[in-house]
């Protein structure tokens, strides 16, 4: 066979015409399917932030979390609960700590203001510790901490020998009474995956739970973390909490 | 080759043993240790999809105010733009999906109302807070003061 440079050149065109839109094609084919997975792990490093100086002890986080989560009604069984700290003279090595039914039906006023003590709520939830004890004793690898920052519990894989429950520095684990697995706050993991944000914050009504992504640049942690004096629980355990307080007095245990 | 084995016999039943050994070991990993596993560290990696796979209770407020934009829009006006939507009316993503299947109930303001702003010494000073006797002696909050957009001083 014999061809000619303008032979060459006209099939060349037609093959350019042809393949062009088909490799169009498959880019698009191929960028759809990476769409699908829309939330990548990589991406976020997820925390919260817990504003002492915005609670108002309304119980609402608690109320939320039960309902989103399947959490039983019962007093004993909390993902989050809040705390009341009454510290007499304003400071005290043993403040009084009460939390009634974990704050579900929230606090009948139990003190006389003006009675010389210092009063606040400390909402608690599990602080997603980047170095957690409970998943460093966990036996079987039922618990773990993922990529993006959150503490998970394998409910499959988890044996119910409540070794993490003993491990937990802050007592955010339990056992639940139907599957005898262990259960945690999960910052809500099947929402937070999807774009929204957990439960407890969606409910609080003074903003006082803010979900934040701390790989997020854009997100307002940054500014609060550089402008305000904040405090993480037990800091002295080395636990690599992500829970952030704001005005956290020095008395909450 | 007969020759070979010749007293290597030992030899040979020692390493048969611990081929044996591992093969069964082998499949005995392949068989007990579940799918995924390792994949990201020492856990199985499918346990993130089963904590995904949680149903949504909570719809959030963008997902409501996509339908009741008078109310998003009334809401963003007033003291209470902060607060979400199920933070009063409770927990309804059913509402969502299929709005005919699950007609929320109308919060009592009574009861409602109370929960946030009954007065507490533990509460922020700032935080507006009230003595229900006090201050309404068992009238309708709605009476003075409208939810979404609260105002500080009653209407008349």
């Amino acid at each position: 066979m014999t061809s000619d440079r303008r032979d060459f050149l006209l099939t060349a065109g037609k093959l350019l015409i042809v393949t062009a839109p088909a490799a169009a094609y498959l880019e698009a084919a191929e960028s759809g399917q990476a769409m699908e997975p829309a939330y990548k792990m990589a991406d976020h490093y997820w925390g919260m932030i817990v504003d002492i100086s915005k609670c108002i002890g309304c119980g609402n986080c608690v109320r939320a979390d039960k309902a989103e989560n399947n959490v039983p009604l019962e007093p004993f069984f909390f993902r989050t609960w809040v705390e009341r700290y009454h510290v007499e003279g304003g400071w005290s090595e043993h403040p009084e700590v009460d939390s009634p039914n974990g704050g579900y039906d929230g606090f009948p006023e139990k003190y006389a203001a003006g009675d010389g003590a210092k009063s606040f709520f400390v909402p608690k939830l599990c602080n997603q510790c980047a170095h957690s004890p409970c998943t460093q004793v966990c036996p079987v690898g039922a618990t773990f901490e993922t990529p993006d920052g959150a503490v998970l519990v394998d409910k499959t894989y988890c044996l119910g020998c409540r070794y993490c429950i003993q491990a937990c520095p802050y007592g955010c684990r339990y056992i639940h009474p139907a599957t005898n697995t262990v259960d945690k706050c999960n910052l809500c993991y099947h929402r937070i995956t999807k774009g929204l944000t957990t439960a407890c914050c969606e409910a609080c009504p003074t903003g006082a739970r803010r979900l934040v992504d701390l790989k997020d640049p854009k997100d307002p942690v940054h500014e609060l973390l550089r402008t305000h004096m904040v405090q993480i629980l037990k800091p002295h355990m080395a636990t690599g909490a992500k829970v952030y307080y704001n005005n956290l007095d020095g008395t909450v245990r | 080759m007969q020759k070979f084995f010749k007293d290597k016999e030992h030899l040979v039943r020692m390493a048969a043993l611990f081929a044996a050994g591992f093969v069964l070991f082998v499949v005995a990993r392949a068989v007990l240790v579940p799918k995924g596993f390792g994949l990201y560290g020492h856990y199985r990696a499918g346990a993130l999809a089963d904590n995904k796979a949680r149903p949504v209770v909570h719809a959030g407020r963008a997902i409501c105010g996509d339908c009741h934009t008078d109310k998003r829009d009334e809401l963003a006006t007033g003291k209470h733009a902060g607060v979400g939507c199920e933070a009063c009316h409770g927990p309804l993503a059913r509402h969502a999906e299929d709005p005919s299947t699950l007609k929320p109930a109308r919060p009592e303001p009574k009861t409602l109302c109370v929960r946030c702003h009954l007065a507490n010494v533990a509460k922020p000073k700032k935080f507006p807070q009230i003595e229900p006797k006090a201050h309404y002696d068992g009238g309708d909050c709605h009476g003075c003061h409208a939810s979404h957009v609260p105002n500080k001083e009653p209407t008349s």
